[in-house]
């Protein structure tokens, strides 16, 4: 089974993640229970090019500061499942708010593709994205999709296969802080550096720390554990 | 290092103000992406949702605005459910005459009679025509301000106080949800994130009246405290009267959640994102339908299913004696003085005691309370209505205590079940049992003490 991948779905509620994740995976899921948690995702597949893409659709949630069970679970699913690639869904009609979260998931993943989906409704209303300059700016694939009408899907299809197989490096883009704040991350992140290894993004370790994410120690110390186990 | 060392060493580090920056600065992030990365070519852009965001949520108008909407919906339930009460009530009264010729025709045993025409039929009679014409009225109204977009708005302006007592913005709309079923309220807790918050707007969710009470609510408010009012005006002053007592469980919540977030609950308010929809027009059809179908006939059935046994078993308490007086009047007379401290009477009490399954029968026990022991006047219309109250010695200060005590008492049965559920906790039950006990207490006490003490009444 060395070719089969997992593809994780988050996004805002109400962007058609779902909408995406069925149109997708048609009748081919299931729900599956995640170690420790009691929340069940939902999963189904996909085959394509001789690979078999494992979609898992994470909770529709706003942020993932771990403020409800919730944004946890889709949290640590990202960070510590490490899934092969992540798609963000993100509504086309009002992605300004919506670009929160993708910032939220660079930081914290590398494979990363932005989906906008609602495309059909906001060309009616007059939106025009320029996906290319965003996957400039963002460092990483930005594609159009309509998952309702099934518009985008075999590029979507073929840019997680291109990830997969390496053939485009996404390279997510940095986000900058204020210099008060990214002077406390160089002094935290060496330290974190030296407990998780490249296992997790260090600087994102290091900006939850410093924001007082507590729920995160335990995750981490099971990963450690794990880590010393293996 | 350990990761717990390094988490406190990042704390030392770390200021209250660093979520706010990282959070502003996400914001600023994606302003700019969107900036550079969208162009709007028709202008279409939703300009009529912002403009009446602008007045809607406007600081100025903002509160004023929802104090309108709220007496408005309250107007048009009691001014809307006038007519179609009494004509209920009247029919009621007519069936009622007509069933009991029917047994007398049949040489029915007395017992029988008094079962199931006095208790049974009396008491889902007036659960029906009291309840009935208010819920069909009030719940489509709600349902139309909620589709069209209107209640999010409500949430957005409660914010800010809700944040200063230390709860969570959401509440308010659970509180909505409360108007109509606390017991359904308490389900919706589940929007708020934080266990705190979501403990705080369970612990107060039962200081909004749910439908159960709108009956008593109204009909105490138009019996007694307008009484000196006809016609429109005294919608007018029942609404006035309705929308302060909403406030007033409102600034109830407001203390209690404030309270308890500096002693039990300690904590900070946390993050949210509210989404705000745009405006749509509502299908107005449709959700009329919809909201006295599913909403209003359910609730009813509901009140029925638990009224129709209550009404028996109090029927059966009133005509079975031990020693010279019945069961009912026993209990009624232990609860009696304490019922007065308050500004209440025995058979009040009882009522709310026997109405604990739900607060639909509340009112329905205390009539037929009142009429197995008074005069057995024929209860026919409204007027006759007022006349049991006032020969059981009721006030305006009864009333209004009554009303008190119904807003403010503790949940139903079926609301401490779904809050037991919820919070898995028994200690946090009996708070949210033992919290609106005390305050219903003590509020109609201290009312009642100090108008006795200056000689009002």
């Amino acid at each position: 089974m060395g070719n089969e991948y997992r593809i994780a779905l988050a996004g805002n509620p109400n962007t058609g993640k779902s909408t995406l994740f069925n149109a997708l995976t048609g009748l081919r899921q299931h729900t599956g229970n995640w170690a420790g948690k009691t929340v069940s995702l939902a999963q189904g597949s996909v085959e394509y090019k001789n690979k078999t893409f494992q979609f898992i659709d994470l909770p529709g949630t706003y942020s993932l500061f771990s403020n409800s069970k919730d944004e946890e679970v889709a949290r640590n699913y990202i960070v510590f499942e490490k899934p092969d690639v992540t798609l963000v869904v993100l509504d086309a009609t009002s992605l300004e708010r919506n670009f929160n979260l993708a910032l939220q998931v660079l930081e914290m993943t590398k494979n990363v593709i932005i989906c906008i989906n609602l495309i059909d409704i906001a060309e009616k209303q007059g939106i025009e994205i320029k996906e290319r300059l965003l996957t400039n700016r963002l460092g990483v694939p930005v594609i159009k999709i309509s998952a309702r009408n099934k518009i985008g899907f075999p590029l979507l299809l073929d840019t997680i296969d291109r990830i997969v197989t390496g053939a485009i490096e996404c390279q997510p883009l940095v986000l900058q802080y204020p210099d008060e704040i990214e002077e406390k991350i160089r002094q935290i992140e060496p330290h974190v550096r030296a407990i998780v290894g490249d296992h997790v993004s260090a600087r994102w370790v290091a900006l939850r720390l410093l924001d007082g994410d507590e729920s995160l120690l335990d995750e981490i110390n099971r990963l450690i554990t794990l880590k010393g186990a293996s | 290092m350990h990761i717990e060392q390094l988490y406190k060493e990042a704390q030392k580090l770390s200021t209250k103000q660093l979520r706010d920056d990282i959070v502003q600065h996400l914001h600023e992030r994606s302003h700019l992406l969107c900036q550079e990365g969208i162009t709007y070519n028709k202008a279409k852009k939703d300009t009529k949702t912002e403009k009446l965001d602008a007045i809607f949520t406007s600081p100025i108008f903002g509160f004023p605005i929802m104090m309108i909407m709220l007496g408005t919906v309250f107007y048009i339930t009691i001014a809307g459910a006038n007519v179609p009460s009494s004509l209920l009530a009247d029919f009621f009264g007519w069936l009622e005459s007509q069933l009991t010729a029917l047994f007398t025709f049949l040489h029915a045993p007395e017992w029988l009679h008094g079962m199931l025409i006095l208790g049974l039929f009396r008491g889902t009679a007036w659960v029906i025509a009291v309840m009935l014409p208010p819920m069909a009225i009030f719940f489509p109204t709600f349902a139309l301000l909620e589709n069209y977009g209107y209640l999010p708005r409500v949430a957005f302006n409660m914010d800010r106080l809700f944040k200063k007592v230390g709860a969570h913005g959401k509440q308010s709309l659970t509180m909505a949800m409360g108007f109509g079923c606390n017991a359904a309220a308490v389900i919706s807790t589940r929007i708020i994130e934080s266990p705190r918050e979501r403990m705080l707007a369970i612990l107060t969710n039962n200081f909004v009246p749910c439908n159960g009470r709108w009956g008593t609510l109204i009909v105490f408010a138009s019996l007694f405290m307008a009484a000196g009012f006809t016609g429109g005006m005294k919608s007018l002053v029942t609404t006035g009267i309705l929308v302060g007592i909403v406030l007033f469980g409102i600034l109830i919540t407001f203390f209690v959640s404030w309270f308890l977030s500096k002693t039990a609950l300690k904590g900070i308010p946390t993050h949210y994102t509210l989404e705000l929809p745009p405006y749509r027009k509502p299908k107005i059809f449709d959700t009329v339908i919809r909201a006295s179908a599913t909403k209003s006939w359910s609730v009813l059935v509901r009140a029925v299913k638990v009224a129709a046994p209550a009404a028996i078993l109090t029927w059966v308490f009133a005509n079975i004696y031990i020693g010279d007086s019945s069961i009912l009047l026993h209990a009624v007379n232990f609860l009696d003085p304490f019922g007065r401290l308050l500004g209440l009477d025995g058979y009040i009490m009882m009522a709310f005691i026997l109405g604990l399954p739900a607060n639909e029968i509340v009112l329905p026990i205390l009539l037929m309370g009142y009429l197995s022991t008074g005069s057995l006047t024929e209860v026919k219309s409204m007027v006759d209505l007022k006349k049991i109250f006032l020969d059981h010695g009721w006030t305006w200060l009864t009333a209004l205590n009554m009303m008190l005590f119904s807003l403010l008492h503790y949940p139903c049965g079926t609301t401490l079940v779904n809050i037991y559920k919820e919070t898995k906790s028994k200690k946090w039950t009996f708070m949210a049992f033992l919290i609106p006990t005390v305050i219903a207490i003590v509020i109609p006490l201290m009312i009642t003490q100090t108008v006795r003490f200056f000689g009002w009444i």
